[in-house]
């Protein structure tokens, strides 16, 4: 049946050549104003984009041993750099002998993240159990040691990609559910949850995250009861995610707002309560609404990771621009690899999260067929 | 005193704000009785049905419903809500669920029926409302028509013992208001006590054993079917009816 209609009602089949000049015109030249533009986006890219590829490929130092091998004249990207400062990289100052632990933990972050994330594998509900209650524990253990003979690694020897990726991942996870209360708890007819919500959703986003990182890691340790320390790493995990946190409630108030007054009134005529009507109903439509913008908070949050180096900790980009003023590295064009190297790792990982979002709206239960109905 | 009625409104008064949506609204409905509301839009009559199911609170005066007093007692609106289903203008199907899922979820969460049996009286139920070939679509994919049959079906999945419609074809388009019309009919044949506030004037003839017409909050008349259309007392009734009927 289909194929007759098609036979009788498809496009006349034109060859390539007019085809793609009718694109070409379409698109490109249809107007003055078009054409200009698609000039000036040609000289732009003949200007930026050779000059940059040479830089980085062409001219680039591809092995070597110190600075004396890059420094010189017309010679571009110094990627040795970055090999001999990989270990750094990943592990941080990370006991050397002691780093296959850190492989296990990358090991089971990456088993589990991708069962989780990849929709087609059963037991989701195990999985995610798993990585939210003895992942952490496990991590934790293996990371910092004490137990089963496994030397202690100090917190502070903690760093590079692990400790940025650690902060992330743990910022991501419990920021998420907090934001969700928040946002519940603000929008709540309770007048006290709700004016506390308020209040600390404003005072967390009306301070920069470096303050509060600061307070954290030297004005806390002061009002401590005697005899009583928390360790330094998990102080400014903490303020990261409750950071993190008040950004993630207002985005997803938003989705809470979006969602017709309708849907909680038929869930509450069909006698489901306050929070069965939250959890069945509402908050599953409203995460969905605002899922670019909780994505948007999680590669915010990636990216601020970077502003512990400001409390003494030696993340991804502080590793590297530590290595930038080793003497036995430094150049220019060393540190101008080393931070083209960093922007393109964490625009590597962001830009995941962003393309796994795309992804999850249309795949989500009722994807794009359900959203136009809301 | 409340052994024979489903519902017992008794001087019931409403405020938004300053105005004044229900004025000593005193009303019975006896069990298998059928109800028909009608008056001008902002007469109150969608506020008089969302009393009942306490979608809306009112501020003085009685409301009680199987015998249950509806108050700030939130146990007690739960369990009225639970006797009482509901039909909306939108619809309100839930779009993140199948169409099977939404007359399942109250079942499992409310009822704690087991997932087959929920199905399985969900699958009945849709059945009878001529969708059961839709049951594993979402709402968006199915006409207006085929959503509000879907929504009695998911009402009816609780196995309510009165059935309240507020506008239940004011969404629809004009092909479509005949099929929702037909299962509410054969639901009234069944014997459920329906309050049902609408414009189509025919379902009110057919299946009502009594109509009410309101205006500016209050009662204005309540008659049976064929003293209503054919000899309104009230000034006001036969104004509104001879403007909805000469449209037709």
């Amino acid at each position: 049946m289909a194929k007759r209609a098609s036979a009788h009602r498809g496009p006349p089949d034109r060859p390539w050549g007019p085809l793609i000049l009718d694109w070409l015109r379409d698109n490109l030249f249809s107007s003055v104003t078009n054409t200009l533009l698609t000039i000036a986006a040609i000289a732009f890219i003949y200007v930026v984009v050779p000059p940059i590829v040479n830089w980085t490929i062409v001219d680039a130092v591809w092995s070597g041993t110190g600075r004396a091998d890059c420094i010189g004249e017309g010679k571009g990207a110094c990627w040795p750099f970055i090999s001999a400062r990989s270990d750094q990289l990943i592990y941080g100052q990370y006991a050397a002998a002691e780093r296959y632990r850190v492989d296990i933990v990358y090991l089971l972050g990456a088993i589990g993240l991708a069962w989780i994330l990849i929709p087609r594998l059963p037991g989701k509900f195990w999985a995610g159990l798993g990585m939210a209650t003895v992942f952490p524990v496990v991590a934790y253990l293996l990371l910092s040691g004490g137990v089963f003979d496994l030397p202690v690694v100090p917190t502070e020897r903690w760093g590079g990609l692990l400790l940025t990726l650690l902060i992330s991942v743990v910022g991501i996870a419990t920021s998420f559910p907090i934001g969700v209360l928040l946002a519940l708890g603000r929008r709540s007819n309770m007048p006290i949850v709700s004016l506390l919500c308020t209040c600390f959703i404003e005072f967390v986003r009306g301070v920069p995250l470096i303050t509060l990182l600061f307070m954290a890691a030297n004005v806390v340790p002061l009002f401590m009861p005697q005899g009583v320390s928390l360790d330094k790493l998990l102080r400014a995990l903490i303020v990261i995610s409750l950071f993190s946190a008040a950004y993630m409630a207002e985005v997803i108030r938003g989705g809470l707002q979006a969602l017709p007054r309708g849907q909680s009134e038929a869930a509450a005529a069909l006698g489901l309560g306050y929070w069965k009507t939250t959890f069945l109903i509402v908050l599953p439509q409203a995460i969905k609404i605002s899922l670019p913008s909780i994505v948007s908070s999680c590669i915010s949050l990636l990216k601020d990771t970077s502003l512990i180096a400001t409390i003494g900790f030696f993340d991804f980009l502080q590793i590297i621009k530590a290595g930038n003023s080793d003497p036995a590295w430094s150049a220019p064009n060393v540190a101008i690899t080393g931070y083209l190297f960093a922007a393109l790792v964490y625009w590597t990982l962001c830009f995941g999260m962003s393309r796994y979002s795309a992804y999850l709206e249309d795949t989500v239960a009722g994807g794009k067929v359900g959203a136009g109905k809301l | 005193m409340s052994g024979q009625y489903a519902i017992i409104m008794d001087n019931v008064n409403k405020w938004y704000g300053r105005f004044h949506v229900l004025r000593d609204a005193s009303l019975t409905v006896a069990r298998g009785e059928r109800i028909v509301i009608c008056g001008p839009s902002g007469s109150g009559k969608s506020t008089l049905i969302r009393c009942i199911n306490r979608l809306e609170d009112h501020q003085s005066g009685r409301i009680i419903v199987e015998g249950r007093e509806l108050t700030r007692n939130v146990r007690a609106i739960d369990e009225v809500r639970r006797e009482v289903g509901m039909v909306f203008q939108q619809f309100n199907l839930f779009p993140h669920l199948t169409v099977l899922q939404n007359c399942t979820l109250a079942q499992t969460w409310v009822r704690k029926r087991p997932k087959a049996v929920a199905d399985k009286i969900a699958m009945d139920l849709l059945d009878r409302v001529r969708i059961a070939d839709q049951a594993h679509k979402y709402p968006g994919q199915l006409s207006g028509g085929q959503q509000q049959r879907a929504a009695i079906a998911r009402a009816l999945a609780m196995e309510p013992k009165i059935m309240l419609f507020d506008e239940p074809t004011s969404a629809l388009d004009p092909e479509m208001i005949g099929e929702v019309l037909e299962v509410m009919v054969e639901l009234a044949e069944d014997g459920m006590t329906m309050m049902v506030v609408t414009h189509e004037m025919g379902f009110a003839r057919k299946v009502a054993d009594c109509v009410i017409f309101m205006d500016q909050g209050e009662i204005v008349e309540r008659a049976p079917p064929e003293r209503f259309f054919n000899n309104p007392q009230h000034e006001r009734t036969k104004q509104f009816l001879s403007q909805i009927l000469s449209g037709h």
